[in-house]
C-alpha cells in the first residue's frame, strides 16, 4: 500500500507533464499562427516560477470519505499553472510549480531556502502557523511573496500579520462568522458548543464564541470532548460511538443546534443523527463552512469542478480551490502587469484594480489591512452546498464579505 | 404616479397608432429543457416545447426557418422548424457548448466550448466541422462582424477578447478586458466590439481597427452593491445610437449612449437579467430574467418596460424572427 502511493503520483506527476506540454504544444501554435499582417515585435516568453511549499505527513480521519487524498491542494495549484499557461500562451509568459514537502512541525526555512534558490519569488505556502512564522520575515528580505493555503488561525492576520503573507485560506473567525449567521437568519439562536482538546478545536470554539456574541447567538452550554488516545477505528466501534456521544450530551440544556469544534477529528463525525435530543449539528460536523464544496456549481462552478476532475481525476476540495485561487492571483496580476517583477506584480495585488474571480459569484479582493482574501464561504452538509455567507441583511460600509471575520476597526495587524 | 399615467396614455397612443408588428421570440428555459415561443404583439405564449437538457444558447436563421439552439448538457446544437417547433436535426459542437454565433450570410456557426479551451466552427448545411480553434480558458461570448470577416470570442478565467478571423480561423489579436468576459456584440457598422465582464463590472469598448480597449463603461445603481451589478448581455441599435445592457443580479438593465458612452437610464426588469434582443423593427427589446422565470418586453421609444411575461424556468436566451 506504501509503495502504491508514490507510483500513483508518480504516474499522475508524468500525465499532468505530458498535459502540461500538450497544451503549451497547442498554445505555442496558436501564436505562431498570428499573420504576418498584425504580427506585433516578437515578444520573449517570460518565465514565472511559483513555489509550493507542503507540510505532509499521512492523516488519520473518522470517516474514510474525508481521507485527504495524497495531493490535496497540489492539484488545484497545477490545475491553476495549466489556466494560467493556456493565458499566458497569448502573452509570452510561461509558469511553472516547484513542489517541496517538509514534515508536520519540521523546520522549513531550508526546504523554503531552496525554493528561493531555484528562483521561485511567489511562495504557495501549506503550513501551520508557527511554520509559516518561521520563513514570513527571512521570505520579505529575500523579496518573496507568500500565498498561505493551509492555515486558518486568525493569529497570522492580526498580531503575526507580515506585509508580504497573503491569506487565501479564510480564518477561522471568518468560517464560524459565515455559520453563526445563517443560523441567525434560520432563527435557530440557542446552541450548546462541544469542543475537542487539541489547541486547534479551542480556536474554533474560540471563533464560534466570538461569532455567537457578534451575531447575537446564545451559547447555552459548552463540554469539551477529551482525547484520551483512543484508535479511531475499531471493528465493531460504532456501536459503543452510538451510546457514548448520546450519553456525553445528557446532560446539556434545551438547545437549538450543536455546535462541534473538532479540527483533530477526534469526535466530530460522530456527533450527527447521535445526539441525546433530536438536533442539527454545525461547525466541523454536519453542516461546515468551507471556502469551496466538490458540489458547488452556482457561478460557473461546474466548469471548474469539470475541468478539474478532468485533470485530476478526483473531486475539489476546499484546499484545492485555495491553492487555485493563489496561483491564480500570480497568474491575474502577471497578465494585467505584462511582467515578471515581484514587486510590480505586489504592489498590483495590493491595489484596488487587482481582483481575482474563483467561482463565488463575485470578484475577491484583499482587505489592505491584513492582506486576508475576501471571499463569500459556502455552508455545506457531505452531499450539497446549503447556504452561502454572507447572509441577506448583514450590511457592511465596505464590502459586505467584510461582516466575515475581524473587521478593519478591530484589527490588531499592522504590516510590516 | 402622475408621471406614471401620463407613460402610460403616451404608450397606449403609440400603440394605437402603429400596433407593432407581429414577430414570435424563441427563449431557451434553462432549467425546464424547455423552450418558449411567444408573439411579440400580443406578449402572449404562443407554444412551450420540449427541447434537449440546459438549453442556453439560442439564435435563429436570417431566413427565419430554423432556430439553433446550444443543448448544453447533451453537448450538442439543435436545430428546431420555426414553423413546427419540432427539434428537426441537430450539429456537431464539441462539448458543453454555451453560446455561438451565426455568421451574418446563415452559413457558418462559431460555438465556443468551454470545457475544452476551442472554438468551434461548424458549416451549417454539410454539418461538418470546418475547424477547432484554441482560445483561452473558458470560452463563452461569441460575437461576429457585420461583414463577417471577424469573429470574436472572449474566454472568462484568461479575461481577453481574442479576435478570429473566419478566413483563416486563426487568433489574430488578443485583447485583455476586465475579469469573467461573458458576452461580445459588435456595433452595426462594425467600428467597435463591445465586451461584457461579469464579475468586473464593466463593458469594455475595443476599437475593431485598433484592437484595442478605448473606454471602459461603469455603472453604479442607487442602493444596489456594486457586487450585485454583472453585465451579460449586450443589444446595440441599429443605427449603432444606443445600447442595452443586462445587468444580471442587479435585476436592471442600462441603456448607454453609444456615442458618449454614458449611462442614461436603468431599467427594472426581472430578477438576473441575463441576455436580450431587439424585435427587427427595433421598436421592442425583450431580456430574459433567469430568477423570476419571466421575459420584459422594453419599449425602446420610451425605454420603459411594458410588460413581463411568464415563460418557462431560467429563461436564458432568446431569439427573434426575422419577419
Amino acid at each position: 500500500m506504501t509503495s502504491a502511493v508514490p507510483g500513483t503520483l508518480t504516474a499522475f506527476l508524468c500525465f499532468l507533464f505530458l498535459a502540461a506540454n500538450f497544451s503549451g504544444a497547442v498554445a505555442q501554435e496558436a501564436a505562431s499562427k498570428q499573420p504576418a499582417a498584425t504580427a506585433r515585435p516578437e515578444k520573449k516568453i517570460t518565465e514565472i516560477k511559483i513555489g509550493y511549499l507542503r507540510a505532509y505527513a499521512p492523516q488519520l480521519t473518522l470517516s474514510l470519505l474525508d481521507l485527504p487524498p495524497r495531493d490535496e491542494g497540489v492539484a488545484g495549484a497545477k490545475v491553476a499553472i495549466g489556466d494560467n499557461n493556456t493565458t499566458g500562451a497569448f502573452l509570452g509568459q510561461k509558469f511553472s510549480l516547484d513542489i517541496t514537502e517538509v514534515k508536520p512541525d519540521s523546520d522549513v526555512v531550508q526546504a523554503f531556502d531552496d525554493l528561493v534558490a531555484k528562483g521561485d519569488r511567489y511562495v504557495v505556502a501549506d503550513l501551520s502557523a508557527r511554520q509559516l512564522l518561521s520563513i514570513a520575515d527571512i521570505a520579505r528580505d529575500k523579496g518573496v511573496l507568500i500565498f498561505n493555503i493551509g492555515a486558518t488561525d486568525d493569529s497570522l492576520r492580526e498580531e503575526d500579520c507580515r506585509i508580504n503573507v497573503f491569506h487565501i485560506a479564510p480564518t477561522r473567525s471568518m468560517l464560524a462568522d459565515a455559520l453563526a449567521q445563517y443560523l441567525m437568519v434560520k432563527k435557530w439562536p440557542n446552541w450548546v458548543l462541544l469542543y475537542g482538546s487539541h489547541e486547534q478545536d479551542h480556536l474554533y470554539a474560540d471563533a464560534l464564541r466570538r461569532a455567537a456574541a457578534r451575531f447575537g447567538g446564545q451559547i447555552v452550554a459548552e463540554k469539551e470532548f477529551k482525547d484520551t488516545g483512543t484508535a479511531r477505528r475499531t471493528d465493531t466501534g460504532a456501536t459503543q460511538i452510538q451510546q457514548q456521544i448520546s450519553v456525553f450530551m445528557q446532560d446539556l440544556p434545551e438547545h437549538d443546534v450543536v455546535l462541534v469544534a473538532d479540527e483533530s477529528e477526534v469526535f466530530g463525525t460522530y456527533v450527527p443523527y447521535r445526539t441525546w435530543m433530536p438536533r442539527p449539528v454545525a461547525g466541523t460536523a454536519g453542516l461546515v463552512a468551507s471556502s469551496w464544496h466538490p458540489a458547488s456549481e452556482q457561478w460557473g462552478g461546474i466548469q471548474m469542478q469539470s475541468r478539474f476532475l478532468r485533470t485530476t481525476g478526483r473531486r475539489m476540495l476546499s484546499k484545492d480551490m485555495s491553492a487555485w485561487t493563489a496561483v491564480r492571483a500570480v497568474g491575474e496580476a502577471t497578465t494585467r502587469t505584462d511582467g515578471d517583477d515581484p514587486e510590480k506584480i505586489s504592489d498590483y495585488i495590493r491595489s484596488d484594480d487587482f481582483s481575482v474571480a474563483a467561482f463565488k459569484g463575485q470578484k475577491l479582493t484583499f482587505r489592505k489591512w491584513n492582506l486576508q482574501l475576501r471571499q463569500p464561504i459556502l455552508l455545506s452538509d457531505a452531499k450539497s452546498v446549503v447556504s452561502t455567507s454572507p447572509q441577506e441583511g448583514y450590511l457592511h460600509q465596505v464590502s459586505e464579505l467584510d461582516t466575515l471575520g475581524v473587521d478593519q476597526p478591530e484589527t490588531k495587524c499592522a504590516l510590516k | 404616479m402622475q408621471g406614471r399615467a401620463c407613460a402610460l396614455a403616451f404608450l397606449a397612443t403609440g400603440l394605437m397608432a402603429g400596433p407593432a408588428s407581429a414577430y414570435t421570440a424563441y427563449v431557451s428555459n434553462e432549467k425546464d429543457n424547455t423552450m418558449t415561443a411567444v408573439d411579440t404583439a400580443t406578449m402572449k405564449v404562443i407554444k412551450t416545447v420540449d427541447v434537449g437538457q440546459r438549453p442556453r444558447g439560442i439564435t435563429i436563421s436570417p431566413d427565419g426557418k430554423f432556430v439553433y439552439l446550444c443543448a448544453s448538457d447533451d453537448d450538442t446544437v439543435q436545430i428546431i422548424d420555426t414553423s413546427s417547433l419540432d427539434v428537426v436535426g441537430d450539429l456537431p459542437s464539441g462539448p458543453d457548448p454555451e453560446l455561438f454565433v451565426l455568421s451574418p450570410d446563415g452559413k457558418t456557426l462559431y460555438i465556443a466550448n468551454e470545457d475544452d479551451n476551442l472554438v468551434t466552427v461548424v458549416d451549417v448545411a454539410s454539418k461538418a466541422v470546418l475547424s477547432e480553434i484554441p482560445v483561452g480558458v473558458e470560452p463563452e461570448g461569441m460575437g461576429v462582424s457585420p461583414d463577417g470577416k471577424t469573429m470574436v470570442n472572449t474566454s472568462e478565467t484568461t479575461s481577453m477578447a481574442h479576435f478570429i478571423d473566419t478566413q483563416s480561423h486563426e487568433v489574430t489579436d488578443n485583447v485583455l478586458v476586465d475579469t469573467r468576459p461573458r458576452f461580445a456584440e459588435f456595433k452595426p457598422d462594425g467600428s467597435q466590439v463591445w465586451v461584457s465582464a461579469e464579475v468586473g463590472g464593466t463593458v469594455s469598448v475595443i476599437d475593431n481597427a485598433k484592437r484595442q480597449v478605448v473606454k471602459k463603461i461603469q455603472f453604479a445603481i442607487n442602493g444596489l452593491r456594486a457586487e450585485t451589478i454583472q453585465p451579460v448581455g449586450i443589444a446595440i441599435t441599429a443605427d449603432g445610437k444606443k445600447a442595452y445592457i443586462a445587468l444580471g443580479p442587479a435585476n436592471h438593465v442600462a441603456v448607454v449612449n453609444a456615442e458618449t458612452y454614458e449611462v442614461e437610464k436603468y431599467i427594472l426588469v426581472g430578477q438576473r437579467v441575463w441576455h436580450l434582443a431587439f424585435t427587427p423593427d427595433q421598436k421592442t427589446l425583450i431580456t430574459t430574467n433567469g430568477n423570476s422565470n419571466d421575459i420584459t418586453f422594453i419599449d425602446t421609444a420610451t425605454d420603459e418596460p411594458v410588460q413581463s411575461l411568464t415563460v418557462g424556468q431560467q429563461p436564458w436566451g432568446v431569439a427573434i424572427s426575422p419577419k
